[in-house]
């Protein structure tokens, strides 16, 4: 057995037997095609596993995972590798159990709305999916276009749209699990099951518990009508706490919108240089202001957070005139994350959450961070639930940057 | 399963432009565009995986062995991955600048220094060659020898079509009215040795725009076939002859048919820049191309509305059209103009058929793959006309439906779709 704390040792017996299961064409276990395993999106540590394995079906994970228990090897489930913590580095090696293969939509049932996909499914596929019967799948991770509906159970996601939706807990109505003895389970709502379940709700066990209970391999998720109507707005602020107190003032005037998210000078102006979308340069922070709903309803209701902006100080709120600008609108916030690569070469994030009301005590906090460490940390964030990212950046090549990237992020 | 014994173990001479490849912040929002990790699943045949051993070769954390050139050899070249990245990756670059180092430095088996060096680089480019060396293939064809041939050698035979048209195309061809401009005509080397008919469709409907239209003699290849082969030197031997001769041909603008070529077209001016003499002569080459596509739509072309046809027509995105270039909306709005409601969309229409270029002779199984999924989803639609720009994704295409027995359903050419709908318009 491997001590905590100590890299397993992959035997070539070990690789045998899980070409066996999977094919060899399944099993990468040269330390030169390994080397691509070692991180996921947060790149600030590196660990190699000792071998990957790339199921075809929930039977081999099974086997893989049971003989792994045999040989008291660390699993680790892996699905596109987009998540920004960390969450599936193989810190003392072992098999890492990438699901990327097993990525279909299985069964969609229109009639109860909901969607039985395999864990490696891309979580945007499952929308495209139904969108033409008016449905969709609401958790939108800013990843959504590749990260998988496996991975966002294992760290449950969010995205803009939580603040009215929620998270991937509540869009998951149950799954299939491979326990760390090789033994299949399903929890929650089976696909042909009602919506209830008797005995124990343990539904929730796995949904962000980052693969540590056992290995996901597929997902009953729920489908929803998609909204009427959608009316997106852009407000422009001069400074950050204009914007905040805007937010609180929305949330506190019982509007909930879709999504309200907040992108600060900095990362505005990278993402207006990947997309030209015509975000101002110059100011201190933006709003992204999103209702859906009934159609009738929302004119009201964009007058009212208009007259909100303006009572605090907005310089501009304009309109997305039709899908296209809305869409175009979407793309820029979803991958502002990205559009980092035009301001530095690395960068670590945090995710954390305060009440709506410490927003801006919280951005002049971070804002201080910045300079006292003297590294810069543009925000780009889900202002609407004070879901706070604060986006470090860093050039891994000098030692001293990431030494205090760390130190401020553990400061944040 | 062992990794290889190290072929060259210090940090090799640069050869990647590090910045470009450190935009690269691994976020991995390329991974689902990517043709090849969809089918396999492997983050090494993903573009950041890609990057990741382009990088690691760069820095000598890798050697260049069999594995790093193997996944860099699967990359189609087709750059989906670029026109999702919110980077910004610079992939195509990237690319060129490690297969270039790969040929220089990493041996190959004999088969695959015929194909690259020899069949690939000496005789497609030339349209006198190519018709020779497909002489041969005809016979086969026609005397229905293939199942004598072994399975790759069966594939590559498949893509040739039963009927090739070859014609010398006029020098130039005068507007009929007064002429709106001068167009410099591209006549490239597949298509005009296997597509006369489709090079004459593009001249016609230039024409009937009203503008003048100039087949400068000559011209030869773009290059592309060099760059994407890792041949840089040659590809820039081919650019220089090209704006020399199109120099002189004193065009407005410069009109090409087939994507791949109007994307190396289009980087010239990346191409030359380093080349004091050409730099600047070539960035003035390169803000002329036009794809045909974007020319019409811009121009305004004038082609009766609508036809009464009740067929389904798609639309594939040839990679090179809709990532490199990237040109998505101008064809789309073209066929929709002809063929109305009766235009549905492809499934995964910028997922690439596998052809490639020449990746379907370097790469045959893969190819093979993507053809099978192309077909499938052309299949889905239920369209009897795939519409596409680009003639390396035709010939694909076209042997993918015919493997299964898909006769009825026709893959052309945007100029010979646009042509024939608007000559059927005045018929009518």
């Amino acid at each position: 057995m491997t001590p905590p704390h100590e890299t397993a040792v992959i035997t070539p017996a070990m690789v045998a037997a899980l070409c066996a299961i999977v094919g060899t064409d399944g099993v990468i276990a040269g330390d030169d095609e390994l080397l691509v395993y070692e991180c996921d999106a947060y790149t600030l540590e590196k660990h190699l596993p000792g071998v990957v394995v790339l199921p075809r079906s929930t039977e081999e994970v099974a086997a893989v995972v049971k003989l792994c228990a045999e040989h008291h090897l660390p699993i680790i489930p892996r699905g596109a590798g987009t998540s920004l913590s960390g969450t599936v580095l193989a810190v003392t090696g072992g098999v890492m159990i990438a699901l990327t293969r097993m990525n279909r939509v299985l069964e969609v049932d229109y009639r109860n709305r909901r969607a039985l996909v395999e864990a490696g499914c891309v979580n945007a596929w499952v929308t495209n999916a139904v969108k033409s019967q008016g449905l969709f799948y609401a958790p939108d991770p800013s990843s959504q276009s590749a990260c998988t509906i496996g991975g966002n159970v294992g760290t449950n996601s969010g995205g803009p749209h939580t603040l009215k939706y929620g998270v991937t807990t509540n869009h998951v109505l149950g799954y299939e699990m491979v326990l760390p003895d090789g033994e299949v389970v399903w929890l929650g709502t089976t696909p042909d099951g009602g919506e209830d379940v008797d005995g124990y709700d343990l539904r929730g066990a796995a949904i962000g518990s980052e693969g540590m209970f056992g290995v996901v391999t597929r997902v009953l998720v729920r489908l929803i009508r998609a909204p009427q109507a959608f009316k997106t707005l852009l407000g422009v602020f001069e400074t950050v706490d204009d914007a905040s107190q805007a937010v609180s003032d929305i949330i506190g005037a019982g509007i909930v919108p879709g999504a309200l998210e907040m992108m600060d000078q900095l990362i505005t102006q990278a993402v207006e240089a990947a997309y030209h979308f015509g975000f101002p340069l110059d100011a201190g922070a933006v709003l992204i202001i999103e209702l859906d709903g009934l159609a009738a309803s929302l004119d009201k209701q964009a007058a009212q957070v208009v007259e909100i902006c303006r009572k605090n100080r907005a310089r501009d709120v304009r309109i997305a005139k039709d899908d296209q600008e809305r869409a175009e609108l979407w793309k820029c916030r979803k991958r502002a994350f990205g559009a980092i690569g035009r301001l530095s070469p690395n960068f670590i994030t945090q995710d954390g959450v305060v009440p709506r009301s410490k927003l801006p005590e919280m951005m002049r906090f971070i804002q201080r961070c910045s300079e006292e460490y003297g590294l810069r940390i543009p925000n780009v964030f889900h202002a609407g639930d004070g879901n706070l990212h604060p986006l470090i950046l860093y050039d891994e090549r000098d030692p001293d940057q990431v030494r205090r990237a760390l130190a401020v992020s553990d400061d944040i | 399963m062992k990794p290889d014994p190290p072929t060259n173990t210090a940090a090799p001479a640069r050869f990647l432009d590090y910045d470009k490849s450190l935009a690269c912040i691994h976020c991995g929002l390329c991974l689902s565009s990517c043709p090849t990790y969809l089918e396999t699943g492997n983050e090494n045949d993903s573009p950041r995986g890609r990057i990741y051993l382009m990088r690691a070769v760069q820095d000598g954390r890798l050697a260049l062995g069999q594995t790093a050139v193997r996944h860099v050899d699967l990359c189609l070249g087709c750059r989906a991955c670029e026109a999702v990245c919110p980077s910004g990756v610079q992939y195509g670059e990237l690319l060129e600048s490690t297969r270039d180092h790969i040929e220089r430095h990493h041996e190959r088996s004999p088969w695959q220094q015929f194909l690259r060096r020899w069949l690939i680089e000496k005789v497609f480019p030339y349209p006198e060659r190519m018709d020779l060396a497909l002489m041969p293939a005809r016979w086969v064809k026609q005397f229905g020898m293939e199942r004598l041939l072994p399975t790759f050698a069966r594939d590559a035979l498949s893509l040739i079509p039963d009927e090739t048209t070859s014609a010398p195309l006029p020098a130039m061809v005068k507007a009929g009215g007064e002429s709106r401009g001068r167009v410099g005509f591209v006549s490239g080397c597949v298509m005009s040795v296997m597509f006369a008919e489709t090079n004459a469709s593009t001249m016609r409907l230039i024409h009937r725009a009203g503008f003048d239209v100039v087949t400068p003699p000559g011209q030869g290849c773009c290059g592309a076939l060099f760059a994407h082969g890792g041949n840089l030197e040659e590809a820039r031997a081919a650019a220089r002859r090209n704006i020399a001769v199109f120099e002189q041909a004193q065009v407005d603008t410069i009109v090409i048919n087939a994507a791949g070529c109007g994307s190396m077209l289009k980087e010239y001016g990346h191409l030359l820049r380093d080349d004091p003499a050409w730099a600047e002569r070539a960035r003035r080459f390169s803000s002329k191309v036009r794809d045909l596509t974007e020319w019409l739509a811009a121009v305004g072309e004038p082609i009766v509305r609508g036809t009464n046809c009740s067929a389904k027509v798609t639309y594939h995105d040839a990679c090179h059209l809709a990532h490199a270039q990237p040109i998505e909306k101008a064809p789309r709005t073209l066929v929709r103009a002809v063929a109305g409601e009766t235009f549905v969309e492809l499934p995964e229409s910028n997922v690439c058929c596998g052809s490639a270029g020449s990746y379907n002779l370097t790469e045959p199984e893969m190819a093979a793959r993507l053809q099978q999924r192309k077909t499938d989803n052309i299949l889905k639609t239920g369209a009897k006309t795939v519409v596409t720009t680009n003639p390396g994704c035709l010939l694909q295409m076209r042997a993918g439906l015919k493997k299964s027995g898909a006769h009825d359903v026709e893959v052309v050419h945007i100029a010979d779709y646009l042509d024939r709908e608007a000559r059927r318009a005045n018929d009518d």
